[in-house]
């Protein structure tokens, strides 16, 4: 019950589809999700096997929570090494297909091998097929997703697909489902890719038991009132979409713009929530026409956009000239702010085709500014870039190179192998604003103390996602400290990284914690699924992913000198705002946090520590 | 006066919590494949349309029963099938104008919405005010008034 028992097992080069039963004894241990999908990769494959070969396995998970009534309950996960970093990958995406997936019967799917030719999953509730793709080999996510809802004449089924990113091997491409909603982080896409699989099409309707459906009821409901009366979830995340802190985060002057040489954008408020929301001039129409939700959420923070269009990146597009997933902060920040482009609708172009070519606009804006940062320097010159004028703010040469990565042509290969490998090539690495070879996103860690100690051990390289600390340094939640001040933040990191964990394997949304803690989603888990899970084992559960996911990377090859930031992070200086002449004092907060990990002073678990959380 | 479901387009996000509850009510399990509310996503997921039965005053579906396995719920007014005297024979899936009666293969017979008696479970579990349970003489006021709205500034004009 919560877990449907099942999973799916496909061997990409034997052409073969097979059930089989779940480990239960592990779905005690790692609950679902990020945290079982990691347990299986471990147990199967070696930590040092090349991401792109057919050795590497990738797995679509589901938690217990996923398809329940429990608010936010559409999450599902990709799982697999991941190219860009050589670490564990775990990219978490929304929409519909997770609990469609999970409808379908199954807790996940584990991919191995490689086909030999282009193939998808065709699933309808326990029968499941491998079918030839070659005629959408080549074809974009919204072309593929679309394909194949017709092919099987049900728009209820749902798609996960990769476009020409990831089979180009884009090194941080995305799989994209629901034509907008992405698994983006890590280069899932390229695995994808790899193995020859274009795509996945799922259609359920057997259902998603629990064990104790008035008790789910009764905690669930509980929760979304939580959800509804809480600031943040019921009444900025629906109105503004995580682009709310557009304006909040610049104005404090942890917004990193372009390539980090600044911590504030002067064009932040034309890229913001309340510039998206503002009739244009053109056609007086806003960028934004709506919000949207994922499956089971009361927040529905996603943003619908259409873009001006006689703007010009759409003018003669009619396909681009349609509603889709618009910015969320993210997004805005790094192809907006990192690059100097402050253009809303050309942003939005931007994010588009990242949605339909299935791209990370995280690690892509972030690349590009390091691009312009090279271009500034007289490393690279347009004779490199295919006569494309890289400067910083260049809203024509941006979406020129936005273009030409999507598609994998001329210098857009180069970007398209993210920051670190490009700036190594160029000769000046110190350029490339990434953490085990990850490109950090939209939080300056010399305003944000508590975010340079989250990148720097983030199990799958920079990632704001993986402990949100901003919640308390900047908004106060659960409690506020001072994002300036380095003390304490060993302990805030540590908690929100196993909270994070386990909620993220729960199959329900992280922005619920804005709202819920522990005490609110444990008993959500408890009703769904047998065994105890009580607040401290859900805790607990996080805690032994996290020293699961460190156990991989370090038989990957990291060590404790890969927990670190870029140069300009511990060594320049912010030039204004209130952090102005700080630098990120990670060396003031990783020593303690080893300690209260239990890892040794080279960030390697001790035997106690694997002991006590029977790893 | 009976109540009745309202339904306000502009206000449903697609979330599908409806649906869930709903098919919980149906089926005893999470399954939007089982629920009699639906919603339809248009427009990239910029409009989400609930639609489900609106309980017709003559129903055709009722008139058209050859079995009469639909019947009027004094309480609620709520037209419900009997499971144990449908023979699924699909017509009142053709008489309903609204595609609001379907018929469920892994039962053999039809399915549609009952009001849970009184208690509507997807009014329930509707997080937005898309989903009301209310008289039913007011179902359609305030959506007229809000399109009435959009063309005219009701608050500037002299008579309400």
């Amino acid at each position: 019950m919560g877990w449907t028992g099942k999973i799916l097992r496909v061997d990409l080069g034997a052409g073969s589809c097979a059930s089989e039963p779940l480990n239960m004894e592990w779905a005690q241990a790692y609950m679902g999700q990020r945290g079982l999908a990691t347990k299986y990769l471990i147990e199967e494959t070696d930590p040092k096997v090349d991401p792109l070969s057919p050795e590497n396995k990738m797995i679509f998970a589901t938690g217990p929570l996923t398809g329940t009534i429990a608010p936010t309950s559409g999450r599902w996960s990709v799982v697999c090494k991941g190219p860009l970093t050589g670490a564990i990958a775990c990219s978490n995406s929304g929409g519909f297909f997770g609990a469609e997936l999970k409808n379908a019967g199954w807790d996940m799917i584990i991919f191995e091998g490689r086909s030999a030719g282009p193939v998808y999953l065709d699933i309808s509730n326990d029968e499941a097929e491998l079918k030839d793709a070659s005629d959408l080999w080549g074809k974009s996510v919204w072309e593929t997703e679309t394909t194949l809802i017709q092919r099987r004449g049900d728009n209820d089924a749902r798609v996960a697909s990769i476009g020409l990113a990831g089979e180009n091997g884009v090194l941080y491409a995305a799989v994209v489902n629901d034509m907008d909603r992405a698994a983006g982080r890590s280069g899932v896409g390229a695995v994808m890719g790899s193995k020859n699989l274009k795509a996945v099409v799922v259609r359920g309707t057997v259902g998603v038991t629990v064990k104790d459906p008035m008790a789910m009821m009764k905690t669930s409901n509980s929760a979304k009132e939580i959800l509804a009366e809480n600031a943040v979830t019921g009444e900025g995340l629906p109105t503004h979409g995580t682009q709310v802190l557009m304006n909040v985060i610049n104005e404090i002057g942890a917004l990193p713009t372009r390539n980090g040489h600044e911590v504030q954008f002067e064009g932040a408020h034309n890229i913001s929530a309340e510039a998206m929301a503002e009739p244009r001039d053109s056609d007086g129409q806003a960028n934004l026409v709506s919000n949207h939700a994922c499956f089971g959420c009361p927040i529905s923070c996603a943003r619908r956009s259409k873009i001006d269009p006689s703007h010009f990146t759409v003018k003669d597009k009619p396909g681009y000239q349609i509603v889709g997933g618009g910015l969320e902060y993210e997004a805005a920040w790094a192809l907006g702010a990192a690059t100097g482009v402050d253009d809303l609708d050309a942003l939005t172009y931007a994010n588009f085709v990242c949605n339909e070519q299935g791209l990370d606009p995280i690690s892509l804006g972030s690349t590009l500014g390091a691009a312009m940062d090279l271009y500034a320097a007289g490393s690279i010159s347009s004779s490199d870039t295919d006569g494309i004028e890289l400067e910083f703010g260049n809203t024509e040469a941006f979406v020129a190179m936005v273009e030409a990565t999507a598609r994998g042509e001329g210098f857009g290969k180069e970007i398209g192998q993210g920051s670190k490998r490009m700036c190594d090539k160029y000769g000046h690495p110190e350029f490339s604003m990434t953490v085990k070879s990850q490109e950090f996103p939209a939080y300056d860690p010399r305003g944000i103390q508590g975010m340079g100690l989250t990148y720097a051990t983030s199990n799958r390289g920079a990632c704001h996602l993986r402990s949100y600390t901003v919640s308390s340094e900047i908004l106060g939640i659960p409690e506020k400290t001072d994002p300036l001040v380095t003390e304490g933040k060993a302990g805030l990191v540590k908690a929100f990284q196993d909270a994070t964990a386990a909620v993220d394997s729960s199959g329900t949304c992280v922005f619920t914690t804005f709202a819920l803690s522990g005490e609110d989603i444990a008993p959500m888990v408890a009703a769904a699924c047998e065994g105890d899970w009580s607040v401290e084992r859900f805790v607990e559960v996080g805690e032994r992913i996290w020293n699961m996911e460190r156990q991989y990377n370090i038989a990957a090859g990291f060590t404790g000198a890969d927990d670190t930031l870029p140069e300009r992070l511990l060594k320049d200086a912010a030039k204004s705002g209130s952090a102005e002449g700080a630098v990120n004092r990670l060396d003031e907060m990783l020593p303690e946090y080893y300690e209260l990990r239990g890892w040794d002073v080279t960030g390697v678990p001790t035997a106690e520590t694997l002991g006590r959380l029977g790893l | 006066m009976f109540k009745a479901l309202r339904m306000e387009n502009d206000a449903c996000t697609g979330c599908h919590q409806c649906e869930m509850m709903c098919s919980y009510g149906k089926v005893g399990a999470f399954n939007p494949a089982k629920s009699v509310m639906n919603i339809s996503v248009f427009k990239g997921g910029a409009a989400n349309i609930p639609s489900t039965c609106t309980q017709c005053e003559e129903a055709w579906c009722m008139v058209v029963c050859p079995v009469e396995a639909i019947t009027v719920n004094s309480v609620t007014g709520a037209k419900e099938i009997s499971d144990e005297v449908c023979v699924g024979c699909k017509v009142c899936t053709i008489a309903c104008p609204f595609g609001a009666i379907n018929y469920d293969a892994d039962s053999g017979i039809v399915t549609k919405c009952d009001l849970c008696g009184g208690e509507p479970m997807c009014v329930e579990a509707c997080p937005t005010p898309a989903l009301a349970y209310v008289a039913e003489g007011s179902t359609g006021y305030e959506k007229m008034r809000s399109y009435a709205a959009a063309m005219i500034d009701l608050d500037d004009s002299p008579v309400q």
